[in-house]
């Protein structure tokens, strides 16, 4: 996977849903979820190499996905306009 | 139980004055620091002189962003698109941040926290304190932001939306506070006066001080 950003702001994305060991930026409370590219953030070193002491080539496009707090926590309390956004790798987003 | 018992020994040791042996990661950080240090990588006075400027940084810094942006309308601009640049543009040396900037509005409030461990913006805000840290903090207010922010004392109204941001992976955050009213005609440096760390995270707005209180006039 190269380093061009293949989302665009706006488009939905669905973060994958796995649990792999090691060094991963992509808290649990967000896989599975589904949110809104909120922006494209550049692109880095993919942490979970960087950790095994590799050098994280190609760099891994960053989004910020907006997800609706109503879809990520079940019986949320608060306004349906609540959102939280989140850092998800290129590489964590379904295709 | 012998970690507890260990534990409880080594408080009261801390408590009584006495000897306290180093721990695990205190011993690996004092034999790294030593080792550095001989070999000339270091100096025991460059590493004391960087841990005292980190302690005394604050949040003035990211207070004199907001302050600026409040009166300049374009500097605003440039500080929503681009964080570390704007930081940059006040003379402040970020490397290596990558700060985005989040704006209240009579619409929307926001907050910061790093669920993953503790990523903040210390270039510009200081270390951050020992709440943003704490697992409570780390994993509430991302599923009951409007509970938590209440026990900041932050009373968000439901037709205002929350937006939590959480710090996981490259970008680094800070809140722009939405102005306060009564404050018009204020200079740059007065304005900044009333923008605290917690108005920088989001789990405080910026308020005016509280002007004396009149005796009441009581009746009868």
């Amino acid at each position: 996977m190269g380093s061009d950003p293949i989302f665009r702001v706006g488009d939905r994305v669905r973060v994958r849903k796995a649990a792999p060991l090691g060094h991963v930026r992509t808290p649990f409370y967000i896989r599975g979820h589904a949110g809104v590219v909120e922006r494209i953030c550049g692109a880095f070193p993919n942490p979970e190499e960087l950790a095994q002491q590799r050098d994280g080539l190609p760099a891994q496009p960053l989004y910020r996905v907006r997800f609706r707090q109503n879809d990520v926590w079940p019986g949320y309390r608060g306004s349906t306009a609540d959102v939280i956004e989140v850092e998800i790798f290129q590489h964590w987003i379904e295709t | 139980m012998k970690a507890a018992r260990n534990a409880k020994a080594a408080r009261d040791a801390k408590a009584a004055g006495r000897y306290e042996p180093y721990s695990y990661f205190q011993l690996m950080e004092a034999s790294l620091r030593e080792l550095l240090v001989e070999k000339g990588v270091v100096t025991e006075d460059a590493i004391a002189g960087a841990m005292a400027a980190m302690r005394a940084r604050g949040p003035e810094r990211g207070a004199a962003m907001v302050a600026r942006a409040w009166l300049d309308p374009d500097y605003k601009a440039r500080m929503l698109a681009n964080g570390s640049a704007a930081a940059e543009e006040l003379g402040f040396e970020v490397p290596g941040l990558r700060l985005i900037v989040v704006e209240n509005t009579p619409g929307a409030h926001n907050v910061i926290v790093c669920t993953l461990c503790s990523c903040y913006p210390r270039m510009l805000l200081g270390l951050p304190p020992e709440w943003y840290k704490s697992r409570p903090y780390r994993s509430r207010v991302v599923r009951e932001p409007r509970k938590v922010l209440a026990e900041f004392g932050l009373k968000v109204p439901s037709t205002m939306a929350i937006r939590v941001h959480d710090s996981n992976a490259d970008m680094r955050y800070m809140v722009l506070p939405m102005r306060p009213a009564g404050t018009d005609g204020w200079n740059e440096q007065r304005l900044a006066g009333l923008v605290t760390r917690d108005c920088l995270i989001g789990v405080a707005v910026p308020r005016l001080p509280k002007s004396p209180k009149k005796p009441k006039s009581r009746k009868s």
